[in-house]
């Protein structure tokens, strides 16, 4: 697990409008990659990676609109940075979501079904099914008010499912999970990330 | 639910569950929680970028103006308010009224607040929390009620403050009691975390948690009083890891501004140039009570133990 995943120097930043920010650093302090807060354009300069952590999508999108920030993320991706969007960042990076849309970055080509399980009381924890790709192999999945992904695009890669739905998935550098990476004692898909 | 990873039956399904409620807490982090009272509102706080919405049925400021028995909202505007945003729906019950908690999770809310706010039901028994679903917050005025809360099964805190005062000094002094607390107590050596439990009149485990992290076991958020942009961003300084506004937006000349302005603050909370860019243009906060106005018997946090 503790394979090199990054240069000394690495910097990876974390969406800091709203959600589960500290999560993420305390996984890339482990992975001894520096995380920082990412608030404006000027903020993505020099990162390897981006995360959109959890948190309200609706009040993430609002806050990437008022910070201007959808163009300079998504010219982040086009030059190679690689994304990891968790929950409600995997709702921000789809090409469009439904029950109560809103605005996305369009960079994963999936449609998400926010709030998808239920409310918090339908919230659970389970273990990928068997076949996981990439080294994920029973990966622990915290669910929270947790969004689906469905039609993946042809250039889409299912690289974890639960209950044989789609939880992770990947499109070049760009990742995607429904669950909560963070929440579990298990730094690898952060570390499939700085690898990518 | 719940394949559980080894499978070793009900302590483990327990930890799962709490950790599944604590979950949805860090996901309010870096948020502002706003109460509404109607679907209007609700729409009003989700569209100025609110992270959920507490629904209940008067703002503090008007359950301190009105008197009365304060109590869990009803249904049917509970349900509107679900069905109107896609936030998670808080609502609140009073303190110790384990039905109307029952018929809170029954309708699916997302996190329930045993809330100081209403009229108490029980005067000496809070919740027992872990044999719920949803997850429960509660008020606390120091590290001491915080713990003994969280004993119970609470998955968030909230330093009471003064609901309904428009008045910060409550909020702060709360939040300074926790926060300054947790430091005292990561100075003690460890064979006098017992005596300290006995002070605090707290569990023993808990006290040791956070001896050893130097933080509450659960996410620790500020209430009571926050009325203006700076007001949040003080809060936050202080520690809080989010921020509840009740009557501060609903109360105000400009409620769907002010609510704006307010999470503007309270995402840029430690850079001047954006609080001050978000206090621009905004018509009067709420009108404030002075607290040496307020009788013993009129304050809200005075409720629980």
């Amino acid at each position: 697990m503790s394979q090199a995943v990054a240069a000394e120097g690495t910097r990876v930043g974390v969406l800091a409008i709203q959600g589960a920010v500290d999560k993420h650093f305390a996984m890339l302090e482990r992975l001894g990659v520096r995380g920082v807060r990412v608030l404006g354009k000027e903020d993505l300069a020099g990162l390897r990676g981006l995360i959109i952590p959890g948190g309200e999508s609706t009040t993430i999108s609002k806050g990437l609109d008022r910070l201007g920030l959808f163009e300079p993320i998504r010219a982040f991706a086009r030059a190679g940075g690689r994304i990891l969007g968790t929950c409600a960042g995997a709702i921000l990076l789809a090409r469009e979501c439904e029950n109560h849309p809103v605005p996305t970055l369009e960079l994963l080509d999936v449609r998400a079904v926010r709030n998808a399980y239920g409310t918090q009381v339908d919230s659970f924890v389970a273990q990928a099914d068997p076949g996981a790709a990439a080294n994920l192999e029973g990966m622990g999945c915290v669910f929270i008010r947790a969004p689906q992904i469905a039609d993946p695009g042809p250039e889409v890669e299912v690289l974890l499912r639960v209950d044989g739905l789609p939880v992770l998935v990947r499109q070049g550098r760009i990742l995607a999970s429904t669950f909560h990476p963070e929440l579990a004692d298990d730094p690898r898909l952060h570390a499939l990330m700085l690898g990518l | 639910m719940a394949k559980s990873e080894n499978g070793n039956g009900q302590a483990r399904r327990g930890a799962e569950s709490f950790d599944l409620k604590i979950g949805l807490a860090e996901m309010l982090k870096g948020g502002v929680i706003m109460d509404v009272t109607d679907v209007d509102q609700a729409k009003i706080a989700e569209d100025a970028g609110a992270c959920a919405v507490m629904a209940l049925e008067r703002v503090p400021a008007d359950i301190r103006r009105d008197g009365g028995v304060a109590r869990m909202s009803a249904v049917d505007m509970i349900e509107g308010i679900q069905r109107s945003v896609s936030i998670p729906v808080m609502a609140k019950v009073r303190i110790g009224h384990i039905a109307e908690a029952r018929v809170l999770e029954a309708l699916g809310v997302d996190f329930i607040d045993e809330s100081e706010v209403l009229t108490p039901a029980d005067d000496e028994h809070h919740i027992d929390k872990h044999g719920f679903k949803s997850p429960f917050v509660c008020g606390a005025r120091n590290l001491g009620e915080a713990l003994r809360r969280i004993g119970e099964g609470a998955a968030m805190i909230r330093t009471k403050g003064e609901a309904g005062s428009g008045n910060i000094v409550e909020a702060v002094r709360h939040l300074r009691s926790v926060c300054g607390e947790i430091r005292a107590l990561q100075a003690l050596r460890p064979e006098e975390l017992m005596a300290q439990a006995k002070h605090l009149q707290a569990p023993y485990e808990l006290v040791r948690l956070v001896h050893a992290n130097g933080c509450l076991p659960v996410p620790n958020f500020a209430a009571g009083g926050i009325a203006t942009p700076a007001d949040a961003s003080l809060c936050r300084e202080l520690g809080a890891e989010a921020i509840f506004v009740g009557s501060g937006i609903f109360k105000s000349e400009d409620p769907s501004a002010r609510a704006r302005a307010i999470v503007r603050a309270n995402t840029h909370w430690d850079n001047p140039a954006e609080v001050v860019a978000s206090c621009r243009g905004l018509a009067s906060a709420m009108e404030g009570i002075e607290m040496s106005t307020l009788a013993e018997s009129e304050r809200l946090a005075n409720r629980g133990w």
